[in-house]
């Protein structure tokens, strides 16, 4: 008589999957899967030598002053306002539209693809802090002037070539750069009204 | 002739799962790749400003992290309720970024250097002093590129 052959018994491995599933929904739930995102700046470099930085002259009218203070009151150019109202207040300074004596002065240009325009180079906007001002609306008035300077980038790319500014092909981009060129300077904080 | 066995009733065949744990281990380490694990210990809590004009952090590699905040509730005993500045895995000083970027730097590329970025994770409620210290400490150490790290406004 034959002896029939054993057969190894197979694991069941019926439970792999929930033991898996159980894996991956941990993987899930402790991951986050946001990407960073930011404002991106670029600080100016270090001052050289301290007799140089004297040296420029910006006249007044060429310049927008925005402060801020401890107590995150917004003073843009010599009246309080919102910070909601900036961005219109920043957009009609940087491009100047109706050639007002006290906005930033015209200079021609000559920039590839949109030929001789006339372009307020020199314009600075100037962002003074207090050390007490709060950080959240210090990046709130930075989001604003970013915002702007994109607003009418934009502007002048769709009236130019006819598609928004992401879209353009290199030398678009570059030649609206030089149209508005992103001139946000960051003065040493003073420490007037109230302490820390 | 021809045996048509319609007595036994017809079963429905079973299902093969026999894959079904390949196929969940396939999308598990689909996400371990994906994700990217925190590599530092978070000693300070913060909530980042939301904002509108926000850009992506492009390459990870190219960038460092500097965070500030309140320590957390393990440390608000040591360190005071005050904002402070971690740097890699430990709390540091103003001081100490300049050192910190130095050494960030060194551990690249060559080629990759200029393209250094700095991403400032910071809470809302931070006071502008201690913000306008490290900044003056980035341009000292010629890390120009900084990222206010922030949420989308919706």
């Amino acid at each position: 008589m034959a002896r029939k052959k054993r057969k190894v018994p197979q694991t069941n491995s019926s439970s792999t999957a929930d033991m898996a599933f159980i894996l991956l929904i941990f993987f899930l739930i402790t991951t986050s899967m946001d990407t960073d995102r930011g404002l991106a700046r670029l600080l100016p470099p270090p001052p050289q030598n301290e007799q140089k930085q004297d040296d420029i002259i910006i006249k007044e009218r060429n310049v927008l002053q925005v402060r801020l203070n401890s107590q995150n009151q917004l003073l843009c150019g010599s009246d309080y306002i919102s910070v909601t109202q900036l961005r219109e207040k920043a957009k009609e300074f940087i491009s100047n539209p109706t050639d007002a004596t006290d906005m930033p002065e015209k200079h021609l240009k000559n920039i590839p693809l949109l030929g001789n325009c006339m372009i307020t180079s020199n314009h600075v906007i100037s962002v003074q802090t207090d050390r007490g001002t709060s950080y959240d609306s210090y990046f709130y008035v930075q989001n604003e002037l970013v915002g702007a300077y994109n607003e009418l980038r934009n502007e002048l790319a769709k009236s130019k070539f006819g598609k928004p500014y992401d879209s353009c092909s290199k030398e678009q981009q570059t030649a609206v750069r030089a149209y508005y060129p992103m001139k946000i300077s960051e003065a040493e904080p003073k420490n007037y009204g109230g302490k820390k | 002739m021809g045996k048509f066995n319609q007595s036994g009733g017809r079963e429905m065949p079973e299902l093969n799962t026999s894959s079904l744990p390949d196929l969940i281990f396939t999308l598990l380490f689909f996400f371990m790749i994906v994700v990217q694990l925190r590599d530092v210990t978070l000693k300070v809590q913060f909530k980042v400003p939301q904002g509108t004009e926000l850009e992506k952090l492009e390459k990870k590699s190219l960038v460092s992290f500097i965070y500030v905040g309140k320590p957390t509730n393990e440390f608000i005993s040591k360190m005071g309720s005050d904002s402070r500045i971690q740097l890699n895995d430990k709390f540091a000083d103003v001081s100490e970024v300049q050192d910190y970027i130095a050494q960030e730097r060194m551990g690249m590329k060559e080629e990759d250097q200029p393209y250094m970025q700095v991403s400032l994770k910071m809470d809302k409620d931070t006071k502008m002093g201690i913000i306008t210290d490290i900044k003056q400490a980035l341009r000292q150490a010629y890390a120009l590129k900084i990222n206010y790290s922030a949420l989308k406004r919706q």
